[in-house]
């Protein structure tokens, strides 16, 4: 697994809706390999930047993942290039085992001479993903009968063996205890040494902990973007998060009401 | 890799660890291979033994409802899309067979009957023509219904219509298809259909044993579908159908396109249709747009309804079952059965969502010690959005 | 020209019952998602009301006049009926929903012929609505459709001013634009789903009494509207009246134009082409609330 390591690269993006405008000309750059977090408070434009990214919404602009840009391709197509992402809520098979949900999401390139066969053992992509999300018990288990953190994980397995080198992560700790959202930093760590993740979070303390880099959103605008050290100190972000300025290295610490 | 993300179940999850499947492969494909070969003796040995020429025949065309049955439980109970229309390729591959044996009853060069009755035409249609060739026609029967379903689904899935939006189009092209077939009377028999065909390349159908050889053809290709149907059910690409039909957007974030993936069991469901409607002409002699417009396009649903829309053998056995319930009751107590049947759409689909065969399923989970029904059996709530 | 404008106002009389069968629907189904087969067998109700209220009220004016609130009342009570014993406990199943109230179709079709009979029974059209108006250029246009016009109008108007006017008409509304959203700030949810089944309803039993006056009425009257009114709902987009009101006289014209070029089966196949084109352009419908969706 040492293939090539690509960054994103996100230029005057705009998303509109209605007349409204979600997304107003975001530029930003992602390091081959880091683990951006992308805050800011509700209506920032963190998922619609997401959507925009993986292609479910219109936009203009570009967007580029290594050399390809990724804007005006379907959502379908885009996932090919290595660009995946999971969603608020999660959305495995419920109705499937554990193993077959990794086994579907290893299996876009395969020719229909393969899909129209049934699956015999499990594939060794597959294997080494239940491993990894620590699923491997479970593989024979409905997908839907695991409980809420275990299922983020099997979406981040899903994304593992989809083999993308984009992960989109949209709130994958919400609802997890601590363990699991140590659990969950860790394997983000893991994960990252050879592919680059964007995590759009709300929880600070994960935040510090695992975050890389950070860009703050508000209104559709990047409002500031460093390290988290950094992106703390800007008196810019206190002001949208807690209404005035306060003093430096005291906000944000809360998760936005 | 070493293991990250320890699992928690243990102290949060109060579910019991699932054990494995008793059956391993092996053991599954003796288990079909066991049923089919039971499925084989009842219909091939134990029905013609029992069975009149008259119930036979009965039987035959009850058949032929299943093999649609089996399709619509692939595209609905598997797929999540809600054909309605069903009877169109039905009708198609019907009409397809009719207007072959039509001119082979009325002989090289002659027009069929009902064409000199009308008298509207002095030669036969050209679009007629080419069905008085069995090595356009047979094939027709089949690929006819499937590049209509192909047209139509491509079209629609492309552009993501689907759910209720789907199942009012394709209900909507049944109504289209009757208009159409009894607005051109001259050419397709209008209301009254195609009809007194009397023989099936050179047999004639009047005689018990060749409708006994119908009802041998009739019963074999169910099976032969049913093979099928249960491979593709077991297949890689079974198991992405059911995805599909759970979380289409996010088969598609995973790479895949879901139009293609529902194109295609909507495609073969329509190709079974039309097989069935081809085999329906032989075993019951007609062909009319009483037979394919929306009231019997939707009763082709309810049977796969009644016996498990999402198993492979209850559309076929629920199928047969509603067919025979209605000719037991129609007859005598035709206000009856239409209660009836309107209570069947209400009771099964609003409080037995996944049939008879769910009931099943139960029973065998309480006498079997706690093996689960097979993951797909167990049909939740649909999650197809209405937009 | 006179044969073009009188083919303009076929296709605009056939989009005024079109629209009169499908605002109701419309307002169903935008609501709650969820496709109700029987709504056909509503208008059946609302055309079998009129039928029994002329054995009454036996002058044909005043029977008209009585069958309106009357049908819309029997109708929406139907509706409610249906909504609180099944559908409400399938919201989270449209598409099974669609072959429970089918089912519900087919009972309330046999309970028509078990109770007025299978043939067809026709009702006296009042005689203000029998003739014919003569307008300047040659042109003919029959009261009774020229009524049926005003009737939808009206139904539109109405329907428009109570939706932005009244209170309910705020919590339809809101119920329609983000349902959760909707509970959360207090509305009674179910409460107004039942209202609108019984105003959705209600409007069917009116397209029945103005179906009565363009023929006779009979138990399976319902199957064969339900169908096109479901496409106008589908064209039109839901959450918004103005589409199926567009959708509704466009494809009575688009129908009306094709009767006349070439034969009434032909034109209904020209309508389906038409619609599975237009879902090419715009696959949900001509006017969409659009709001940033998951999946």
């Amino acid at each position: 697994m040492t293939e090539q390591l690509y960054g994103l690269s996100i230029r005057d993006l705009r998303v509109s809706f209605d007349g409204f405008t979600a997304v107003d000309g975001v530029s930003l750059d992602v390091a081959p390999g880091d683990i951006r977090f992308l805050i800011g408070p509700n209506g920032a434009g963190k998922t619609t930047l997401v959507d925009a990214v993986t292609g479910l919404v219109k936009a203009t602009g570009s967007v580029r993942f290594g050399d390809r840009e990724l804007l005006g391709r379907p959502v379908h197509r885009i996932s090919r290039l290595g660009v995946g992402r999971t969603f608020q809520t999660s959305t495995v098979f419920e109705e499937l085992t554990v193993l077959q949900n990794l086994d579907i999401a290893a299996g876009a390139r395969r020719s229909w001479a393969t899909l129209l066969r049934r699956r015999h053992g499990v594939p060794d992509e597959v294997a080494e993903a239940l491993e990894v999300i620590g699923l491997a018990g479970r593989a024979d288990q409905l997908a839907g009968t695991l409980a809420h953190g275990q299922k983020q994980w099997l979406e981040i397995g899903m994304l593992l063996v989809q083999d993308v080198r984009l992960l989109l992560l949209d709130e994958p700790v919400a609802g997890m205890s601590h363990e699991e959202r140590d659990a969950t930093g860790q394997l983000l760590e893991q994960v990252s040494q050879d592919r680059t993740v964007v995590v759009i979070e709300h929880d600070m303390d994960f935040l510090r902990r695992f975050a890389r880099t950070v860009t703050v959103l508000h209104a559709g605008r990047v409002l500031s973007e460093g390290t988290v050290a950094q992106v703390q100190a800007d008196p810019r972000v206190q002001e949208v998060y807690l209404g005035h300025p306060v003093d430096a290295g005291s906000a944000p610490t809360a998760t936005e009401a | 890799m070493t293991t990250v993300a320890r699992d928690p179940a243990t102290d949060v999850d109060p579910t019991p660890p699932v054990e494995k499947p008793a059956a391993g492969p092996s053991r599954h494909r003796f288990r079909a291979a066991a049923g089919f070969a039971l499925g084989a003796a009842l219909l091939f040995a134990v029905a013609p033994l029992v069975l009149s020429d008259f119930r036979l025949s009965l039987l035959a065309k009850y058949l032929c409802v299943a093999m649609v049955a089996v399709g619509i439980g692939l595209a609905w109970g598997r797929g999540g899309m809600l054909a309605l229309g069903q009877g169109v390729f039905f009708g198609l591959g019907g009409y397809a067979m009719a207007m072959h044996l039509k001119l082979a009853d009325a002989g090289p060069g002659n027009m069929p009957d009902f064409m000199m009755l009308y008298g509207q035409l002095d030669e036969l249609p050209l679009w007629w023509r080419p069905f008085a060739s069995p090595w356009f026609a047979l094939p027709a029967t089949v690929l006819l219904p499937m590049a209509v379903a192909f047209v139509l689904g491509s079209l629609v899935f492309r552009r993501r219509v689907r759910g209720a939006y789907f199942a009012i189009l394709s209900q909507a092209l049944a109504a289209a298809m009757v208009i159409l077939l009894i607005g051109q009377q001259g050419t397709t028999g209008g209301t009254n259909g195609l009809t007194d065909i009397q023989g099936f390349f050179g047999y004639d159908l009047d005689d018990p044993v060749n409708q006994r050889m119908v009802y041998f053809i009739i019963a074999g290709i169910l099976l032969a579908l049913l093979a099928l149907t249960r491979h593709l059910m077991q297949s890689r690409y079974g198991e992405l159908l059911v995805a599909v039909r759970d979380g289409e957007e996010r088969v598609r974030f995973l790479g895949y396109d879901p139009a293609t993936v529902k194109l295609v069991a909507y495609v073969v469901a329509a190709g079974m249709a039309g097989l069935a409607g081809a085999l329906f002409v032989p075993a019951v002699g007609i062909i009319s747009p009483a037979l394919i417009g929306i009231v019997p396009s939707i009763e082709f649903v309810i049977g796969v309804a009644v016996g498990g829309r999402a198993t492979l053998l209850g559309p076929v056995l629920g199928a047969v079952a509603v067919a025979w319930a209605r000719t037991a009751l129609s007859e005598r107590f035709p206000g009856t059965w239409t209660y009836l049947q309107g209570l069947l759409f209400v009771v099964v689909v609003a409080f037995l969502p996944g049939g008879l065969a769910s009931l099943v399923g139960l029973a065998r989970r309480r006498t079997d010690g706690g093996r689960r029904p097979g993951p797909l059996v167990r049909l939740r709530r649909s999650r197809v959005e209405a937009g | 020209m006179t044969v073009l404008i009188g083919q303009l106002f076929t296709g605009v009389s056939i989009g005024a019952v079109l629209l009169l069968i499908a605002l109701g629907l419309a307002l169903t189904f935008g609501q709650m998602g969820v496709i109700n087969m029987a709504h056909g067998e509503f208008i059946m109700a609302g055309a079998y009301t009129t039928y029994v209220l002329q054995q009454v009220v036996t002058v044909a004016g005043w029977s008209l006049l009585v069958a309106l609130p009357v049908a819309f009342l029997v109708a929406g009570t139907m509706g409610v009926l249906l909504e609180i014993l099944l559908i409400r406990r399938l919201y989270a199943r449209p598409l099974d929903t669609l072959l429970v109230t089918w089912g519900v179709s087919l009972i309330l079709q046999q309970l028509a012929r078990d109770v007025f009979g299978s043939p067809n029974v026709q009702t006296r059209a009042p005689e203000l609505l029998t003739g014919n108006i003569a307008l300047p250029g040659g042109i003919t246009v029959a009261n009774n459709r020229l009524f049926i016009l005003a009737l939808a109008g009206g139904a539109v108007v109405a329907l428009t001013v109570a939706l932005r006017v009244t209170p309910l008409g705020r919590r339809i509304r809101a119920v329609v634009q983000n349902r959760d959203l909707a509970a959360v700030s207090g509305i009674a949810t179910a409460r107004v789903d039942r209202m609108t089944f019984f105003i959705g309803s209600g409007l069917a039993g009116i397209a029945g009494v103005a179906l009565t006056l363009l023929g006779p009425i009979g138990p399976t009257m319902g199957t064969n509207l339900i169908i096109d009114a479901f496409l106008v709902v589908v064209v039109g987009g839901i959450g918004q009246l103005k589409g199926t009101v567009i959708v509704a006289f466009g494809l009575g014209v688009l129908q009306a134009t094709g009767e006349y070029l070439t034969t009434l089966s032909v034109a209904k196949v020209m309508v389906f082409v038409a619609i599975v084109a237009f879902l090419q352009w715009r696959p949900q419908g001509m006017f969409t609330l659009r709001t940033r969706s998951l999946a």
